[in-house]
């Protein structure tokens, strides 16, 4: 029996390509409205998407990596995803909804909470792309550290300090947030009339974190989720992140450009989860790709040089860019499952009409049965993670 | 020719965490579910009112160094809930309250720049302060606050606010596919402050939302806290329930807006209320007097008269006359609860007082001063309370507290709502579109930062 593959949506303002909210198909004056958002997300779990993927970011987007710009000619604004993706819950039923939470100067304690209740509204379909923020900017806008900017150099060597700084905090800062996760145990609430006590204080547990940016004490003020514990993702392209998904994430996203890049990046995340002695399921591994799609080679040519000449120069980006046709992409995943990935997250260049050639297209050549009424993890197969309190009274 | 009557401005505040709430009632149901939320909220929509509200506490409560368990607990993150309910409600406000002390203003600000954006214009923020460690332990900046920076904080954080939510003009946002423009030229001002709570600078990512600012709401009562009201607050959650303190402090809360440039209209004051209702003025006081011994079970009791006195006291009878003692004034055995008896000594004395007078025992006791309900009686009398509280200026309104979770505004809505609308004095109809300031008769924000900015 060959294994699902597991197909997610990332969805950022009116695409990927920097020109998107030019083309015809494009609400470029709709980013920030509700109506936009539930289109997307339902367009996306009609054709049978197990998750989507919401951008954020505590600055403005910029073209330079990690320094602010000044350009008018793109999308600039955006909502923020975890309130967008609890938006959307109620308005769902089957799909994942997996907002971008920042971990370098946001509080743990909110975003555990925040995603908890997301896991509420969903009724088990949270997820949280953890990120990290190294720009002098973003850091400004909160004016509690000084961040240095960041040296491209040492960041593409992958010795660069402040990275390693970000990314411990990150992983302190999950740590946490499943330790809060896990405060409650799943049967706490009691409603004893008998004692006159409404929870048994017994199961709820401390965090009781200690680290070299923040302190929590915990227990969360929210009840254990229905999930127990919301699905951690993170998108990571060399030593220091692969460290951090391997040592704090349920699943990873990557950027392979070809199939021997598609292999040597497999190893490298299955060796960062030897080095940091990772146990249990191994990292759930998703092809980062940049789709814009047409019904021939000659067409999606055609509509990619249109958009770059809007921009001005060929787009770039972490990902491999796939202009072509659908038939060609399908090829293109069936090759990267091959390779063991356990599947993909799209990025449509232009939103509206590359979502709807993959809900068209694309999807219908995957299986996309489920059960009714799955969480996300229960649709990508992932246990329901026990209660790390309550395993250990088990044990003692 | 009769004057149109002032009308009654209601809020929905959902089930507190706290002994308000009777977990035991038959019809209590889960507290944390969203189906509760839904519930909730469409009740409430039902029902006209202005806006539904959320309370926040960042810590779970503690009694005797262990967590307390005795009250309803658990609740949600307060604005990915009141974002969830944006997408299943069309009219009513939604109102939470958020910490000035464990947030930042640029995050918060596009927190509720968003929730803005996504419930088309029915953001508000009851804007809080807190100072203690106990709370702080759950956060970076840890409990270092003193008390007395508490408003100037929240002050300084609601001027930074303001001024990320304005630095987006109106039109920035031009989409003009033609010429390649997204955004406008100047469409985001860069802010820059500095000041002792914050020192930040930059630019702001989430445009203009519908309301521009979201409603400000604040509950604190000091003299601090009415000052900070009469600067930045248009509703006011007051604790004021009784005729006569409710007339004071709306008189002394409106007398100070005239110094600020602001008409008294500009600003609401909404006390939390209790109900109680029957058939009849007795069948009501009844209920009453069941919720009070619901709310006010022995081992309350004994937990409240401990916050006051202190000190262990569970070897005492709750039907049984209160310590002969005074309470140690430096002695504290509860966190998280909000202050509610800075004088100790002072309150045991009174309490000891009146369970003399009136032959009260500990639970009684503690009924008589915790757990009256605000209003009592037959849905035509509790109306006319409510409208004459209004009529005479004790009040804009009020904020209704129900004692079951998600079903205790159920009753209210069923059958209060009906007899305000019958004397006139409250809406039947949402306007259509209209944002929460709108709802609430509140003007719109002043122009003041952009007769700023034209003038720099």
């Amino acid at each position: 029996m060959t294994r699902r593959t597991t197909i997610a949506v990332a969805l950022d303002g009116a695409g990927w390509h920097p020109a998107a909210w030019r083309d015809p198909s494009a609400r470029p004056t709709e980013l920030f409205s509700t109506g936009y958002w539930i289109d997307l997300a339902r367009t996306a779990e009609r054709a049978g998407v197990d998750f989507l993927t919401i951008e954020d970011a505590l600055g403005l987007q910029s073209a330079a990596f990690g320094a602010a710009d000044d350009r008018t000619d793109e999308v600039r604004g955006r909502l923020d995803a975890l309130l967008i993706a609890s938006f959307i819950a109620p308005t769902t039923t089957r799909i994942g909804l997996v907002p971008t939470v920042t971990t370098t100067h946001t509080e743990p304690f909110h975003v555990a909470t925040g995603l908890q209740t997301l896991d509420f509204a969903s009724r088990g379909r949270a997820g949280w792309r953890v990120q990290v923020s190294g720009a002098a900017h973003e850091a400004r806008h909160f004016g509690r550290r000084t961040l240095a900017p960041l040296d491209l150099e040492a960041v593409r060597r992958g010795d660069s300090a402040l990275l390693r700084e970000l990314f411990d905090e990150a992983r302190d800062a999950v740590e946490v947030v499943r330790r809060l996760w896990d405060g409650w145990e799943d049967d706490a609430i009691i409603r004893d009339a008998a004692t006159a006590r409404f929870v048994d204080r017994d199961k709820l547990h401390y965090a009781d974190f200690e680290g070299a940016q923040f302190s929590v004490k915990g227990p969360s003020i929210t009840p254990r989720s229905p999930q127990g514990q919301p699905l951690v993702t993170a998108l990571a392209h060399q030593t220091i992140p692969y460290e951090l998904a391997a040592t704090s994430a349920d699943l990873v996203f990557v950027t392979p450009h070809d199939d021997s890049q598609a292999r040597s990046i497999l190893d490298e995340v299955r060796n960062a989860e030897l080095r940091v002695g990772r146990t249990g399921r191994p990292l759930s591994v998703l092809a980062d790709v940049v789709v814009l799609l047409e019904a021939t080679p000659e067409l999606a040519t055609a509509a990619l040089e249109r958009l770059d000449a809007e921009h001005g120069a060929p787009a770039t980006s972490d990902a491999l860019i796939f202009a072509g046709t659908p038939e060609a992409l399908v090829e293109r995943i069936g090759a990267w499952t091959d390779a063991g990935y356990d599947g993909v997250r799209l990025r449509p260049a232009r939103l509206t009409r590359d979502l709807e050639q993959l809900a068209e297209w694309v999807l219908p050549a995957f299986d996309r049965a489920d059960a009714p009424g799955a969480t996300l993890r229960e649709r990508l197969g992932f246990e329901r993670p026990a209660n790390r309190y309550a395993v250990e009274e088990t044990a003692a | 020719m009769t004057t149109t009557p002032r009308q009654v401005h209601l809020a929905a505040h959902f089930p507190g965490v706290n002994n308000t709430t009777v977990w035991n009632d038959p019809l209590q149901r889960s507290q944390i579910d969203f189906a509760a939320f839904e519930h909730f909220a469409s009740t409430a929509e039902r029902g006209r009112f202005d806006y539904l509200f959320l309370a926040e506490g960042l810590r779970l409560r503690e009694h005797k160094g262990r967590i307390h368990e005795l009250d309803v607990v658990g609740r949600p993150n307060t604005l990915a809930v009141l974002a969830a309910l944006a997408a299943v409600t069309h009219h009513i406000g939604l109102v939470g309250t958020l910490s000035a002390t464990f947030n930042e203003p640029y995050e918060l600000a596009r927190q509720l720049a968003t929730l803005d954006h996504l419930s088309n214009g029915r953001a508000g923020w009851n804007v809080v302060t807190s100072s203690d460690a106990f709370h702080g332990a759950n956060f970076r900046r840890g409990g270092y606050l003193d008390h007395g920076d508490r408003y100037s904080r929240a002050s300084e954080f609601v001027s930074v606010a303001k001024e990320l939510w304005d630095s987006w003009s109106p039109d920035a946002v031009v989409a003009d596919r033609a010429s390649g423009r997204f955004l406008a030229d100047d469409a985001i001002e860069p802010f820059a402050h500095h000041g002792p709570q914050f020192d930040v600078a930059g630019r702001f990512n989430v445009p203009r939302s519908p309301q521009r600012y979201p409603v400000i709401v604040q509950a604190g009562d000091s003299a601090d806290g009415r000052d900070f009201a009469a600067d930045h607050a248009e509703v006011i959650f007051s604790r004021h329930s009784v005729f006569e303190e409710a007339q004071q402090f709306y008189r002394d809360v409106k007398g100070r807006l005239a110094g600020r440039g602001r008409t008294e209209d500009s600003l609401k004051i909404l006390p939390a209320v209790t109900f109680a209702l029957g058939d009849t003025e007795a069948e009501a006081a009844e209920r009453a007097r069941e919720d009070a011994l619901a709310q006010v079970g022995p081992k309350t009791a004994i937990t409240v008269l401990e916050q006051v006195w202190g000190v262990d006291l569970s070897d005492r009878d709750p039907d049984g006359p209160l310590p002969e003692f005074d309470p140690d004034p430096e002695a504290s055995i509860t966190k998280g609860w909000a202050p509610r008896y800075p004088n100790a000594v002072q309150v045991a004395r009174a309490w000891r007082a009146r369970s003399e007078a009136e032959g009260l025992s500990i639970r009684e006791l503690v009924i008589a001063v915790t757990g009256r309900q605000s209003f009592v009686g037959t849905p035509a009398s509790v109306a006319r309370e409510l409208d004459r509280y209004v009529q005479e200026r004790a009040t804009d309104g009020f904020v209704i507290v129900g004692t079951t979770s998600p079903h205790g505004l159920d009753e209210f809505v069923e059958r209060v709502i009906p007899e305000l609308q019958e004397r006139g004095v409250y809406r039947t109809e949402y306007e259509e579109g209209a944002t929460l300031r709108r709802t609430l008769g509140l003007p719109e924000p002043t122009q003041i930062a952009e007769e700023v900015r034209r003038v720099g």
